[in-house]
């Protein structure tokens, strides 16, 4: 668990870190940003990943933290995932962040393990994306030639693969404040400490006693977060009883073709995603009645 | 000087482990943490392919690297390195191939090592590995062991078949019962099921580690190791070392559970690295070369027929196994299935039983002893058959287990596979652990949860096991053509300050041998706990012993134990009748004092000891120390057993499987230490639980170890698993004073079978029958949709 040799800098703004990267670029070395590292150290010590050079995001003050924007929030891309679990900010305007924030592996983890890097490394089983694409949050990436928005929409792009380019740096999120919803995460592994098999994003707007508005994100249920749209939209207006969330929920994982693996074969994680999806509403509109 | 009289006994008292306080304080000193001046170190080069012939090695661009000293290959080392031994032949014309430690013309699996880097840093030798170019010729693979078994695949190209030996025991030949054959064909009812033990790695938290100083009088080996003893040994019949020219050292080993019951390809290449080089070398590998090329364990098909009256009285059992050995035969690969041989018929009365075994490569990891080794897979198939017996004859299962299991009152019992159980309760042990379960409770809520068709079904898993550990008698595991004995040695020093020190060959690796040993021996000598330090783990050190492993270190090595603390008394015992002019015969030993019967004149073993230091007043020919060494053979293995319950909640929608309640009831015979039985029974629960629902070694077809680390290799942590209700029941062995018996495999061997058919249970009314472990969850749910689309509601 030896890496190869590197070589490393830690600059101390969101400049200085972009010319290290346009200056590697223009060398032709490989780079890679370290935010919390709990993905990249480990690729790099079992060699799957090689890196010529290391930049440190982890000593640029203002990347970490939480800001009220009025109507929306931004979360710093090098907040740690127990920063985003624990925030007030979060917790009130966009608790389904939190939530998923709080089931990242342990709570080693959760301290250096930042939401920015979890974004950009976008494992197809890591659990921000699905909510933070389920929210409508808008990514913020500074480069070489100033600052960009994407929407989330188009931020994850394949396996592994987002819309921040080579010499760009994800600086944090904007998410709109969901007041009055609720919402949940539910997540499905075999052991505590894993990564999703499948997971479920749920926030949900009531209003005269069914739902108005749903918001579906899937983990791990293709190479990409989904937006379940359709599904969204046949919960709207769905009564509060369960067999017809149940019964909004049955189709989500239509057009889908997620992984087969030794957790689950697709067959297994589409109809997990019926199950989970219909967990994930129920809990965020209160009625969750499972024991266990 | 006075001895302290011990007001109340050790034995018996839940101490905390003296062991601890280092190793929570990072005090510890394992293997990886020994630097030794001008020390070297090693980087494996592994073959990505599980069967291939080695056409070329180039090692010119990987001696060039910076930090490089040296690269070898097998061809380097083949004239010295010899083959890895194998120290249980079960047949006379047992099958295996060569086993260099660097692979020479072919490797067999995926991890095979096929060149060894020495350099100045652990970096250097690191950054070479890629630059060794080795020219492969792939071959095809076998990997399925069923497969490997019709020969239509050669995991070896220097062996003409894959069937390394056959193993067979038949009660009507061995004359402990009827022919098996004749009792199924008769009976009302016979089961027939195919079990299939999956492959787990043994996954001990320290990762195997060497160090070999080659310079001094003596090669120095200090390796995470459960066996240094046998290590040396091994070593020095491998190598052509003179042993006397060896000395292995386990310091803190950081659990082994067979995984280091080994002698390994890594230790012996450390060696020749340290010849070679003519300075220290160390190797220490990293998860994924241990989860890789570490030895495996399990990996059997079972196939079982069970023969009963419809009254529920069994009639016989047939076995018919397959073993996987892997690519090789490692130390004992090839007797673990024997091992179980003995343990099919478990705590019941069968007429008749028929048991045989076909040792087969594969092109996969070695495979070996593993915590249980055999008893787990005999227990598990058993446990499971006589609940699919239950169900055929429409019993409840415990009520079949005792219409067939032996009673209290017919022990000393000699079974169907011919072994005597000294002793054993299991009525007691079951009785107690239906109390604390609540069984009717849970058949009521099992009842309504089927009958209002929740999600949440309910299922009780039932296990009642025996297991034959302690491994022990030499003339018995002569009998099985085993390459060692059994016994286990000590010695005991009483130093003149009065301390004492004890010396022990069964070298422990996390099992709190320090602590217990201290308990026995402060009983027995009147000496406080903490004025006792026992010594392990160094040939220097213990010069003669059979290490640990098979649940025997208290049963035969604590026996030594106080053995020769018995010495030292009797020894004492001259001397304090010379001191006190009294006759020996009037002297009566307590509490750490020789008193003359009758009479308020005392001596304290600690006066004693003193006085045998100065020698000043010595009777004639008596020797100026109170040392002693015993050595211990029981008579007879220890035979421990329990009941297990399992509550398991299976969620139909998901498949997931949870323990709503666990409870075991363990028959230990006396025990020492309760905290230390405490915590092997929950460690060995864990382990069994995670082959019952998490664990599983998986490779693809090519051969590649697709389980290659803990993100799919899923060894599950605390929260994971349950509170456990642990009881016990104390039946006394009779193989051994203390009364002990084996207590290291028990929660292993007995709680896999009793999660399995706690699954199944919870199910079986939606018309599953049976499911692979690990019973996953996405295996669980396919069995549920397999069994709706069949309409298979039995």
């Amino acid at each position: 668990m030896i890496p190869s040799a590197f070589d490393y800098a830690a600059p101390t703004t969101v400049e200085e870190a972009l010319s290290l990267l346009a200056g590697a670029d223009s060398a032709g070395d490989e780079v890679k940003l370290l935010a919390g590292g709990q993905s990249l150290i480990p690729v790099m010590k079992l060699r799957m990943a090689d890196p010529s050079l290391v930049v440190d995001l982890g000593r640029i003050p203002g990347l970490s933290g939480i800001t009220d924007d009025g109507a929306s929030l931004t979360i710093g891309a090098m907040t740690p995932h127990h920063t985003v679990a624990t925030d007030s900010l979060v917790l009130a305007h966009a608790p389904l962040i939190a939530q998923a924030a709080q089931t990242v592996a342990d709570p080693q983890v959760r301290h250096r393990g930042t939401i920015g890097g979890a974004l950009v490394h976008a494992d197809p089983a890591g659990d921000m994306p699905a909510p933070v694409l389920a929210l409508d949050a808008v990514f913020n990436i500074s480069g070489p030639n100033g600052s960009r928005s994407v929407a989330a929409a188009d931020f994850f792009q394949g396996y592994f693969t987002t819309a921040v380019e080579e010499g760009e740096i994800l600086t944090g999120i904007t998410v709109p404040k969901y007041g009055g919803w609720g919402s949940h995460y539910e997540k499905f592994t075999r052991v505590a400490q894993q990564w999703s098999i499948v997971a479920v994003a749920a926030a949900v707007r009531l209003e005269g006693g069914t739902i108005a508005e749903a918001r579906l994100g899937l983990t791990n249920m293709s190479s990409v977060p989904l937006r379940a749209t359709a599904t969204e939209a046949a919960l709207a207006g769905c009564e509060l009883r369960e067999d017809a969330i149940a019964a909004a929920c049955a189709n989500v994982a239509d057009g889908t073709e997620p992984a087969s693996d030794l957790n689950g074969d697709s067959a297994y994680r589409r109809h997990l995603a019926t199950v989970l999806a219909k967990r994930a509403v129920l809990a965020a509109v209160g009625l969750s009645g499972r024991k266990g | 000087m006075t001895a302290t009289a011990t007001s109340k006994p050790e034995v018996g008292t839940a101490r905390l482990r003296k062991e601890d306080a280092h190793l929570v304080t990072g005090r510890s000193r394992f293997t990886d943490n020994m630097v030794l001046p001008g020390m070297l170190h090693l980087a494996m080069v592994r073959s990505p392919f599980a069967h291939a012939r080695i056409l070329s090695v180039d090692t010119a661009a990987a001696k060039g690297s910076p930090g490089v000293l040296d690269v070898f290959t097998g061809a380097d080392v083949a004239a010295e390195q010899g083959s890895l031994p194998n120290a249980w032949p079960i047949t006379p014309d047992q099958k295996a191939p060569a086993h260099p430690a660097v692979a020479v013309d072919e490797v067999a699996f995926a991890g095979e090592i096929v060149a060894v880097i020495v350099a100045r840093s652990a970096a250097a030798a690191r950054d070479a590995v890629e630059l060794v170019d080795v020219d492969y010729e792939e071959l095809p693979v076998v990997m399925d062991l069923e497969e490997a078994y019709t020969d239509k695949v050669l995991a070896h190209t220097s062996l003409e078949s894959n069937k390394s030996a056959t193993w067979v025991f038949d009660s009507a030949q061995a004359g402990t019962g009827t022919d098996v054959d004749a009792e199924l064909a008769a009976s009302d009812v016979v089961v027939e099921r195919t079990m299939y033990q999956q492959r787990l790695i043994p996954a001990f938290m320290e990762p195997r580690s060497t160090v070999v100083d080659p310079t001094g009088q003596q090669i120095t080996m200090w390796s995470a190791t459960q066996i240094p003893h046998i290590l040396r040994l091994m070593l020095a019949l491998t190598l052509g070392i003179p042993e006397s020219k060896l000395r292995v050292v386990a310091p803190d080993v950081g659990g082994g559970f067979g995984g280091k019951l080994q002698v390994t390809p890594e230790e012996v290449i450390t060696v020749l690295a340290a010849r070679r080089m003519g300075k220290p070398v160390k190797y220490t590998e990293t998860r994924s070369e241990s989860l890789q090329a570490a030895h495996h364990g399990r990996a059997q098909v079972q196939r079982l027929r069970l023969g009963a009256t419809k009254e529920g009285i069994v009639t016989g059992l047939h076995v018919d196994l397959l073993a996987d050995m892997g690519a090789y035969l490692g130390l004992v690969t090839s007797g673990v299935p024997i091992l179980g041989a003995f343990m099919y018929n478990s705590i019941y009365k069968f007429p008749s039983y028929r048991f045989e075994c076909h040792n087969v490569f594969t092109n996969k990891a070695w495979t070996d002893a593993y915590r249980g080794a055999g008893r787990p897979e005999a227990t598990f198939a058993i446990e499971r058959m006589m609940d699919e017996l239950a169900v055929e004859l429409g019993m409840d299962p415990l009520e079949l287990r005792e219409k067939n299991w032996i009673k209290h009152e017919e022990f000393p019992f000699t079974t169907v596979a011919g072994l005597e159980y000294d002793t054993g309760n299991y009525e007691a042990a079951t009785q107690k652990a239906v109390e604390l379960f609540d069984y009717d409770g849970f058949r009521a809520e099992q009842k309504r949860r089927r009958d209002s068709g929740d999600t949440l079904q309910l299922g009780i898993g039932i296990s009642t096991f025996t297991e034959m550990c302690g491994l022990a008698p030499s003339r018995v595991l002569g009998s099985l053509s085993y390459g060692a004995g059994g016994w286990e040695h000590a010695q005991v020093r009483m130093l003149p300050t009065g301390h004492v020190e004890v010396v022990t060959g069964s070298s422990a690796h996390g099992q709190g041998h320090e602590t217990a040993w201290s308990q026995l021996v402060a009983d027995r000598l009147g000496v406080p706990f903490e004025n006792i330090e026992v010594l392990h783990g160094d040939t220097q050190v213990s010069q003669r012993g059979l290490d640990t492993y098979g649940s025997r270190s208290l049963s035969v090595g604590g026996m030594a134990v106080l053995a020769a603390a018995d010495k030292v008394i009797e020894k004492a015992k001259v001397i304090a009748a010379h001191l006190m002019e009294a006759s020996e015969e009037d002297l009566e030993f307590a509490n750490g004092s020789f008193t003359v019967k009758g009479t308020d004149q005392s001596t304290a073993l600690g006066e004693v000891a003193l006085a045998v230091f100065a020698a000043h007043n010595l009777p004639d020919g008596v020797e100026p120390n109170l040392d002693s060494e015993a050595t211990f053979d029981p008579v007879n293995f220890s035979y421990p057993h329990g009941t297990h319950l399992a509550a398991m909640e299976v969620d139909t929608e998901t498949g997931e499987a949870r323990i709503l309640k666990y409870v075991c009831v363990d028959d230990v015979g006396v025990v020492v230490n309760p905290m230390l039985v405490e915590g092997q029974v929950h460690g060995g629960l864990a382990q069994g639980i995670a082959q019952a629902l998490y664990e599983e070694a998986v490779y693809d077809d090519a051969g590649t170890l697709v389980s290659g680390s803990f993100v799919d290799y899923l060894v599950p942590s605390a929260p994971d698993l349950p509170h456990y209700i642990t009881a016990r029941t104390e039946t006394p062995a009779t193989s051994n004073q203390l009364g002990a018996k084996g207590v290291g495999e028990a929660g292993t061997i007995a709680s896999t079978p009793a999660i399995v058919n706690g699954v199944i249970d919870a199910v079986r009314h939606l018309g599953v029958k049976d499911i692979k472990m690990p019973c996953t969850p996405a295996r669980v749910w396919h069995a549920l949709q397999e069994a709706k689309t069949t309409g298979g509601v039995q």
